[in-house]
């Protein structure tokens, strides 16, 4: 379910970076949002914890905006669910 | 008065690369890395660890319940040091000589195993040496009572620049006459389970080796060890007829005050200008990187000596030994401190090991994976550490001693 992904995604974002949610769209890019290289690995740290996956640390670069990491975390999920 | 100038009369390393400086400056000549699998549970496996070191083999029972695995690793090198300066401490001496360690993590296995104990053993107690042994003053004092030492000493906590500070502050305080004798190094054992957990969620560690200015380097890898060195006047050395390995001959720092984690160019090459403040960069044939195999420090660095050097950069090797010794954090300024010296004294550039491809952003002599014979005068070491605070330390070789 992409969509509830998203939502999941926004909350843990807004919760670590003391955000408030309503700032942060399906669209947004961290450099929209601030978020800098140090902040990105927080973020992986409490979604890892949201959705309890391991998110590699090579896959981190890429991680640039909230579409991207709604994509890498269905991803991982449907990974989870099909073994 | 006049400043005067500090001589290098003696140097120890314990480190993945063996026990002592005659081991060390072997790997770095063969250019053999000391990294390998470390078996605990994290993302990453591999580190750059003292393998199969047993604390009997340096101290009694008691001595080694007391005392934490980074301070061992000080006092060893300390014990290769003096052995090497043959510096007798006389009292005189001995009131008017410095210790300054560094160390980044301190005793931090000692609380990680006590609160293993508290959270996880359901101990209602830890170890009554847990303070003690986790102090990160404990191997400046540790040596300071084994040798009777009674001058100032502290310890310098400043993460990855720990002992290069350290060595900094010991020459600052030979050359403006503050001691007479100064041991200076640094000493790290990150090898925790916590700790470890901790680097993991870092990101920073490669999940394989560490290959400093290579296009496909991953990030670092943790290592553990200790350095330290005898400082004394030149003066004082020539007088009692030591031999001079090295001389101190710069020190710079500076803080990027930019990013806790992400590193400057500008800060590193503050740090550099200021060591060489009093020198002729054109003299500097070789630098001792900080040279994490990180995707964000290599660039920066690699920038930051240009900055420095202009067209001389093109004419100077730089190379990472923390591709073959790894990332010892706050002992990481001692142990490469080392490394430099043994490139001046023996004439030799040690490489950049675990090199597969050039980067066009690190695009300096970088010394791949074979040492090479040279005879540089003078060189540079530097340590950047998280938080911005950088720190290079200029030595020059036995030649310009005389």
């Amino acid at each position: 379910m992409p969509a509830d992904t998203t939502g999941r995604v926004i909350a843990v974002i807004a919760s670590t970076q003391k955000m408030d949610a309503s700032r942060i769209a399906a669209t947004s890019t961290f450099e929209e949002l601030g978020i800098d290289s140090l902040d990105g690995i927080n973020i992986a740290f409490g979604l890892e914890n949201e959705f309890n996956v391991d998110i590699p640390d090579d896959s981190l670069p890429q991680l640039r905006s909230v579409a991207d990491i709604v994509a890498g975390i269905d991803k991982l999920l449907a990974a989870k669910g099909g073994a | 008065m006049t400043a005067r100038r500090v001589a290098v009369t003696g140097f120890g390393v314990i480190s993945a690369l063996g026990r002592d400086a005659a081991a060390f400056r072997q790997a770095l000549e063969q250019g053999r890395s000391g990294i390998g699998p470390h078996g605990f549970d994290v993302r990453f496996p591999n580190a750059a660890q003292v393998r199969d070191y047993e604390p009997a083999q340096y101290f009694d029972d008691k001595q080694a319940g007391l005392i934490d695995r980074f301070a061992q690793f000080a006092i060893i090198a300390a014990a290769e040091a003096i052995a090497m300066s043959g510096i007798e401490f006389t009292p005189a001496l001995k009131a008017r000589t410095a210790i300054v360690t560094g160390t980044s993590g301190g005793g931090q296995s000692a609380i990680d195993d006590g609160f293993l104990d508290l959270y996880k053993n359901g101990m209602p107690r830890v170890n009554p040496f847990t303070i003690p042994r986790t102090m990160s003053n404990a191997a400046a004092s540790h040596i300071g009572m084994k040798y009777g030492i009674t001058g100032p000493a502290w310890t310098v906590s400043t993460a990855c620049s720990s002992s290069n500070h350290a060595v900094g502050q010991a020459y600052w305080m030979v050359r403006n006459g503050e001691a007479e004798c100064a041991l200076t190094g640094g000493s790290e054992a990150p090898f925790s389970p916590g700790f470890l957990k901790a680097w993991e969620a870092m990101r920073v560690v490669s999940p394989d080796t560490c290959r400093p200015f290579s296009r496909d380097r991953k990030g670092m890898i943790l290592g553990e060890g200790g350095a330290m060195l005898v400082l004394e006047p030149l003066e004082a050395a020539r007088a009692r007829g030591a031999t001079v390995y090295a001389e101190i001959a710069g020190f710079g720092m500076s803080a990027d005050a930019h990013h806790i984690t992400m590193p400057s160019p500008e800060g590193a090459a503050a740090a550099m200008r200021a060591a060489l403040a009093d020198f002729p960069l054109e003299q500097i044939g070789y630098i001792n990187a900080h040279g994490t195999g990180t995707p964000a420090n290599d660039p920066a660095e690699t920038k930051a000596i240009r900055a420095v050097f202009g067209a001389h950069a093109g004419k100077l090797a730089v190379s990472s030994t923390k591709s073959m010794h790894g990332h010892t954090l706050g002992a990481a300024g001692a142990i490469e401190a080392v490394a430099t010296i043994l490139a001046l004294l023996h004439g030799f550039l040690p490489p950049t090991a675990n090199f597969n491809e050039a980067d066009p952003e690190c695009d300096l002599d970088v010394v791949p994976n074979v040492s090479r014979r040279a005879a540089p005068v003078a060189a540079l070491s530097n340590s950047f550490a998280f938080g911005g605070l950088n720190a290079t330390l200029l030595f020059t070789g036995p030649s310009l001693a005389r």
